[in-house]
Parts: structure tokens; sequence; C-alpha cells
């Protein structure tokens, strides 16, 4: 189980601002939370801060109890959080097949990192050699980065920041059926995905609505979708 | 013959020769000098390598049609304090297509510098290709330099192709690094370059390539790396007489205390040329260290990773 307690974010800025105040939640294990709310509302902040990419001013984080507030991204990443990019990295040099390699912590077998490519919409004979660099499309990148994530064989909570963007040749519902295929294949793995996407909420156990960097709200989809009057 | 260590690592490292100690010939023409002497040299059918007077190098003959053959000419200097000046031609026949593994290593354990200045002119005649690999690579706790300067001259004629591949992978102290290169009718010219450099190492790279004749092409893509307290400089020229098509670029990560100076240059002497450059220097990108992180590697995993990819 993850838990945050009293999670604050705040920057310097012409005044000081603060991104997240005083987030406390507990994400049960097994689940698929979604956590959602208007742009600037703290939402990949808080993803950035669970994977310790950014780190909390104050507050703590706990991962099955231990507190691990402190704890770099590697030693996260080797607890079992997997992160994958809003804005997918690239590389020179590096190849696809490379990546997924990294990812696994151990050399995959071309049929096996194949397989992965396939559930993210990619054909291996195509991508695998690839170099991760500009001359792929947005789309492909952020499917790649998607790959990586699913490529992590020991991780445990699966956090997809803004999944949907940039995935702009490849179906939201896919996408979506994807999500509810780890979910519903592993069901000891935790998923949180940022998202605006009413798909993405409607798969959610758990929605969480950030609003200027506090939970206005949280429930299942369908009390949060009557809520905000999206349901019609 | 036998090798010392030393020799042999150096000769697996820059020319993928076996690492046991004792001399294995590659297939092919070959020519594996040692401390300012040939250890072992051979000509096949179609290239014949004969020596210029005073050991001070090579002549080195390509047959027209030669397919698909390799010459292997590697240096390795374990003597410190020893300083040579080789001059390398290689003339190389219509229709010949070949590739030419050179490189230098230099194991100094003395207090004297070792100095290799490698001077290979290439003589490609029409429809002729070739591709040219030159690593430099050096090691050793003494207190004498490392020292390389390699100087490559291409005269490609009316259709004939180059790709060279020129790497100095690390250990070198100081290097003066000069290319040039003048194209003729359609003559192509593809150029890769990987430079590491770290301690208080100097690297200097310098090009001067020329578009002579009509719709040549010449691309030129270094990539480097300076670490500690190393200094850099890549300068680079890319004229054009003719309608006629030319791109460098070049990339740099610079890391610690380390200093990068690129001055790229253009000279279109026609309307008709088309010329491009592009150069980035910068950090370690935070973004691409956080991902491997997030992969589960180490900060310092993830450094090697980038810069491991970045100069292959």
């Amino acid at each position: 189980m993850l838990e945050l307690k009293n999670i604050s974010f705040t920057v310097k800025g012409g005044s000081r601002t603060k991104i997240l105040d005083q987030i406390s939640f507990a994400f049960q294990p097994g689940t698929l939370t979604v956590v959602t709310g208007p742009n600037g509302s703290g939402k990949s902040t808080l993803a950035q801060i669970i994977m310790g990419i950014k780190n909390p001013t104050k507050g703590q984080i706990f991962l099955n109890g231990k507190d691990i507030t402190k704890d770099d991204i590697t030693t996260r990443a080797k607890a079992g959080i997997s992160f994958s990019f809003q804005q997918p990295v690239k590389f020179k040099g590096l190849t696809v097949y490379e990546l997924l390699n990294i990812a696994n912590g151990e050399l995959f077998s071309p049929e096996e990192a194949g397989n992965i490519l396939k559930q993210v919409g990619l054909e291996p004979t195509e991508y695998l050699s690839r170099e991760i660099n500009q001359k792929l499309s947005g789309g492909e990148l952020k499917r790649i980065e998607i790959a990586s994530v699913l490529a992590r064989k020991d991780a445990k909570l699966l956090i997809f920041d803004e999944p949907e963007a940039g995935i702009d040749l490849w179906s939201f519902q896919d996408l979506t059926k994807l999500f509810q295929k780890i979910h519903r294949q592993h069901p000891d793995k935790s998923l949180i995905i940022i998202s605006h996407q009413e798909k993405i909420l409607k798969i959610a156990d758990e929605i969480i609505v950030l609003e200027k960097g506090q939970i206005k709200s949280h429930g299942t989809p369908a009390e949060i979708l009557a809520k905000i009057g999206e349901i019609k | 013959m036998n090798l010392t260590p030393e020799e042999s690592h150096i000769f697996c490292t820059v020319a993928n020769t076996p690492t046991d100690n004792n001399f294995t010939a590659p297939a092919g023409a070959y020519n594996f000098r040692v401390n300012g002497k040939s250890i072992g040299r051979h000509s096949t059918k179609n290239i014949n390598i004969v020596p210029k007077p005073d050991n001070q190098g090579l002549d080195i003959f390509i047959a027209p049609n030669t397919k698909n053959e390799t010459v292997h000419i590697p240096v390795a200097i374990s003597a410190t304090g020893l300083k040579e000046t080789v001059y390398n031609d290689f003339h190389i026949g219509e229709n010949a297509k070949v590739t030419i593994i050179a490189g230098c290593g230099i194991y100094n354990c003395g207090g004297a510098d070792s100095v290799h200045d490698g001077i290979h002119r290439f003589y490609v005649a029409k429809n002729a290709k070739i591709k040219y690999i030159e690593k430099h690579y050096g090691f050793g706790q003494g207190r004498g330099g490392k020292i390389l300067n390699p100087t490559t001259e291409l005269h490609l004629a009316d259709n004939s192709e180059a790709y060279l591949e020129l790497e100095q992978i690390k250990g070198v102290d100081s290097t003066i690094r000069n290319t040039v290169a003048d194209l003729s009718q359609n003559a192509k010219l593809i150029v890769k370059e990987r430079l590491m450099t770290h301690g208080r190492q100097t690297a200097e790279s310098i090009y001067d390539i020329t578009l002579n004749g009509r719709n040549s092409t010449a691309d030129l893509a270094s990539r480097s790396v300076a670490q500690d307290y190393s200094s850099q400089t890549f300068k680079s020229i890319l004229s054009a007489t003719q309608k006629s098509r030319g791109h460098s670029e070049c990339d740099a990560i610079i890391m610690d205390h380390a200093k990068v100076l690129a001055m790229p240059a253009l000279d279109a002497k026609t309307k008709d040329a088309e010329l491009i450059h592009e150069a980035a220097i910068g950090k370690l990108a935070s973004d691409q260290l956080a991902k491997l992180m997030t992969l589960g590697l180490t900060r310092k995993q993830a450094e090697s990773q980038i810069i491991n990819g970045f100069l292959k």
C-alpha cells in the first residue's frame, strides 16, 4: 500500500507558490486510481513526488509501511514503483530493445521484447532496433515510453502521467483496454493514472480530484462523475 | 611473434584481434606495427603492402575491382618516450570496395611522452568505396603523456565513396586530429567521429572538407563527451564550389569542469550549394537520468549508459 501523509510542495516564484498543499491519501493494493483535475492542480507534481523525481517540501510517503520519503528514484524503482513520463524521453544511441532490456533488468529475447511492443500497438520488426530519437513521432515515443513500464516485471505500483497525451495514432480504446487488462490480469499490481480523459476515469476503482493543490473530492467513478456533472 | 599483454590488449581494443598474447593474423592483408617496427606483414593477391624507405610508413596498393577485402594496419606503442611519424598512403583502384582498419594504442608506464603522428593519405579512384575505421586508445600509469596526432587526407575521384569511423576511446592525453578531404563529381563522404576526454586531456578535431565536384555530398557527424577538467575544440569548414550538399553536426556532452569550443563554418562559393550545420553543447540531460533511474539504474549507471549510447 502507498500512503501519502500531509504532502506539500512549494516553489519559489514572485511569491511563494503552493503546488501541493497537505495531500494525504492511502492507495489500496491492487486498485486502479485515476488522479484528475484542471491544469495546474498539481497532478503531475504528485506523481513525480511518488516516484522521487521531485522531493516534497513537507510530508511523508510510506510504501508498505516503510518511510520512503528520502529514498532516491533508483531505490523506489527497486522497491517496485514504475513511472511513465508525460513527455517521453529521447536518447541518442539507445535502441528500443536496449531500453526494454534495461527496464527488465536482464536480457529479453527478441520475442519477449516484441510481445511487449505488440501490447502498445507497435510492430516489433519495425521498432526493436530503432533508436529512441527525434526521428520517431510523438505517438511512437509515447507508446515506447508505456512499453518501458510494462517491461518492468517486478513493478508493483505503475504510475502513468497523462498516458493519453500524444497517443494520436493509437486509439484511446486500445489504451484503456490495456490498462483494464493489466488491472484484471495482475491483481497484485496497483495503477495510478494521471488523466483528464473520461474514458480512463470510467475504468478507475477510485478517482481523486485535485484542485489548487488539494484533494477536492475522491470516490468511485459514478460518484465523482455525477458530482462534476459529466454523466449525461 | 609474442606480444606483451599490454600490446595484445591494444590490438584487441583498436583492431578487434584476439586477446591472447600471441600474434594472431587476421584474414586479408595486414601490417601490425609495434614500437616502430613491423611485427607481421601480409599482402594478398589484390592488396600489396610495400614499406617506405627508412621504415617511415607504407604504400598500400589496392587493385581495381577488389571486392570486400580487409586491410589491418594497427599500431601499438608500449615503449615510453618513443616518438614516431608514420606516413601511410592508400592507392585504391577503380571499382574496389574495401575495409581498412587502422587505429593506435599507447601504453605508457614511464616518465617520458610517447607520441604517434600518423598521416594517412587516401587516393580513391573512380567508383571505389572504402570503409575506414580508426580507434585511438591510451592507458598506463606513467607520468609520460600518451599523445596521438592523426592526419587523414582524402582525395575522392568521381563516383567514389568513403565512410570513416573515427573514435577516441579514452586515455589519450593530447590529440590534434586533422581531416582534409576533396570530393569530385558524385563523390560521397560520410564521417562519424566519437571522442571521449577525461582528466586533464586536450583534444582538437579539425575538418576541412571541400565539395569540388558536381552533386558531391558530405555528411560529418561528431559526438563527444568531455569529463573532469578536459578540454575539446572542434573546428570544421565545409566548402562548396559546385552544386553539392554538405551537412555537419557536432554534438557534445560537457561534464564536471570540462570545456568545449565548437567553431563550425560553412563556405558556399556558388548559389547551388546546400550546406547545413548543427551544433549543440550541453550537460547530461536530467530527464534522461531520471528516466533510466526509474528503470532501476543508479545515477552512475544511468550516466554511463547515456554516455556509452551517445558515443556508440
